[in-house]
């Protein structure tokens, strides 16, 4: 079968605990495997930093800066070859010794938004860190599915910042006992407006998700009902438009500043809201599910957002799965490797063994890991 | 900081240079240095207009604007618009606003914008004389021209929110795409707010 998107070269300099790698790459899923601590999720992160935002592991930018022997290095950096639909592109990544702090983004030689990425080379990851997802705090949940919305609406991190900042402004004014009708109103207004756009995006990829699960019956993953928690969600899956959610809230936050006075906080908004994940066959919470189950939900929906964003971009994207494989049945393995291929883009997956990988050893790219060097086999 | 090479006057020179805004300490030394090199055609009259500005400016008592004189030029100026204001954040956005020469009524400068978690509040800015500007009469329009950030949606809220009580009408300037700009290249908000105001054309 024919990919349309894969990264066919990748170069990491003074990155994490990799002084210098080099990765020559076909179209295959990419699997490598290697003992803890090799920097297998070191090379994924690497891959991830090819999209907007801090990377699969949220870290600050001058942390990935290779450390060792007390000495770090002035910078780091990530190049890349892709080839997409039919076209190379080249991306490179970095920070400059003068500024660790502020990430630099080149798209084929010239500097661009890190934004741009989003479309270039769509990517999803799923990392150990989620596996506790459905049993953490709401506001795990909450990222998680931001993250997904932002895939397809990239204004939706402009939404959130704007809805932040009015939230916070407003409970300045709150503590400070600022009753100023005009000014509460005012921000009120902004923290109504955005958060009903927000509201609105989270809905869409709800919805598409739903779709891209309903649209495959057949798959090994337990299918997940999902529900939002969050009025303004609420409406907007209900079909009201942005203008009448962001009307009620307006009014309702208007209603609540007495109460988000003595709370200290806003009590309510989208800000607060939560998926709800539902293990349809078993018709159970997630949270109540092995962990297993769990981990098999949660990659089931990775790989429906995957679908969904195959569908928007008419391109799959890359998928990073960090020790994905492990906690999988052999015969999940199988399926998980056969609906990666199905995607029609590269795959990147990491196991601290190649026998995990056993199901497409022909048909993948293995490498080696160990304390920062790659071998192919 | 390394022994300085210079005396401490010009050690002095370079660290106030070093705080204009676009300076930084290497550039504040280099243009100490062109300074002192061209002292009679540059330092001197420099150093004048610096003392004549600092002695004379004043900031217009009226609209916020600044200028040697209160009330300032465009104040006092009679071929305006009497009943046009124009209401913007900075002298900055003022001095942009006439460079492009397509107003012709009066301003109002207030300062800054709304920000309680900068301590910025409705009395720290001019909007209390805009307020009295307007209820005044002979206002036909107020123009909202601010950034169109948080702060700067907030308080344009705000200001309408004062003046709607007194039959002003409140305008704010459009958003969307900039001349000679291609619609690929603009970010999906401005586009969304660029077809919300479209017009007849």
């Amino acid at each position: 079968m024919t990919r349309s998107l894969a990264i066919t070269r990748l170069r990491l300099t003074d990155f994490r605990n990799y002084t210098r790698a080099e990765l020559a790459l076909d179209a295959r899923p990419v699997a490598l495997a290697g003992p803890n601590g090799a920097g297998k999720t070191n090379l994924l992160e690497a891959v991830s930093m090819l999209s907007p935002g801090r990377g699969l592991r949220r870290a600050k930018l001058d942390s990935l800066r290779r450390a060792g022997n007390g000495e770090t290095a002035p910078a780091w950096g990530v190049a890349a070859t892709i080839a997409r639909a039919g076209e190379t592109h080249e991306i490179t990544t970095g920070v400059a010794p003068e500024a660790p702090n502020r990430r630099i983004v080149k798209i084929d030689g010239t500097n661009a938004p890190a934004a741009d990425l989003t479309a270039l080379i769509p990517m999803v990851w799923l990392t150990p860190a989620q596996d506790r997802l459905f049993m953490g705090p709401p506001g795990d949940r909450r990222r998680f599915l931001d993250r997904l919305t932002l895939a397809a609406a990239p204004d939706h991190a402009r939404n959130a910042s704007t809805y932040e900042k009015a939230m916070r402004e407003r409970q300045r004014l709150l503590d400070d006992n600022v009753f100023d009708p005009s000014w509460l109103g005012a921000l009120e207004a902004r923290m109504a407006e955005s958060g009903a756009a927000m509201a609105a995006a989270r809905a869409r990829t709800l919805s598409r998700l739903a779709e891209q699960i309903a649209a495959s019956p057949d798959t090994a993953f337990p299918t997940a009902a999902l529900a939002l928690d969050g009025a303004l969600e609420e409406a907007a899956l209900a079909g009201e438009t942005p203008e009448t959610i962001a009307e009620s809230f307006t009014r309702k936050l208007a209603e609540a500043r007495n109460r988000d006075a003595a709370a200290g906080r806003a009590l309510s908004g989208p800000h607060r809201s939560d998926l709800r994940v539902t293990h349809r066959e078993k018709d159970a919470p997630a949270a109540q599910c092995s962990t297993g189950e769990q981990k098999a939900l949660l990659t089931g929906l990775i790989l429906a957002q995957a679908r969904a964003l195959a569908a928007d971009h008419g391109i799959g994207p890359i998928v990073l799965l960090d020790e994905a494989a492990a906690h999988l049945d052999p015969d999940r393995r199988a399926a998980l490797i056969a609906e990666l291929n199905d995607l029609g883009a590269q795959a990147w997956l990491t196991g601290v063994e190649s026998r995990l990988f056993e199901a497409f050893t022909t048909d993948a790219q293995m490498f080696r890991v160990e304390t920062g060097e790659i071998t192919p086999g | 900081m390394a022994d300085s090479a210079a005396g401490p006057e010009i050690e002095r020179l370079i660290a106030l240079l070093a705080k204009l805004p676009g300076l930084g300490p290497r550039s504040a030394r280099r243009a100490a240095l062109q300074l002192i090199r061209k002292r009679d055609v540059l330092m001197v009259p420099l150093a004048e207009a610096m003392a004549d500005a600092a002695d004379k400016i004043k900031i217009c008592s009226n609209c916020g604007n600044i200028d040697a004189r209160d009330p300032c030029a465009i104040c006092a100026s009679p071929k305006r618009e009497d009943s046009l204001i124009c209401v913007v954040e900075q002298v900055g956005d003022l001095w942009a606003l006439e460079r492009a020469s397509a107003y012709k009524g009066r301003y109002h400068v207030l300062g800054g914008a709304l920000s309680a978690l900068d301590g910025v509040r409705p009395e720290d800015l001019n909007i209390a004389r805009l307020i009295k500007r307007a209820r005044n009469g002979g206002i036909s329009e107020v123009i909202l021209a601010l950034s169109m950030t948080v702060d700067g949606a907030t308080t344009a809220h705000y200001i309408t929110d004062r003046l709607q009580a007194l039959g002003v009408s409140v305008t704010s300037i459009a958003r969307g795409v900039p001349m000679g700009g291609e619609l690929d290249y603009l970010d999906d908000g401005t586009l969304a707010a660029a077809l919300k105001s479209r017009r007849p054309f």
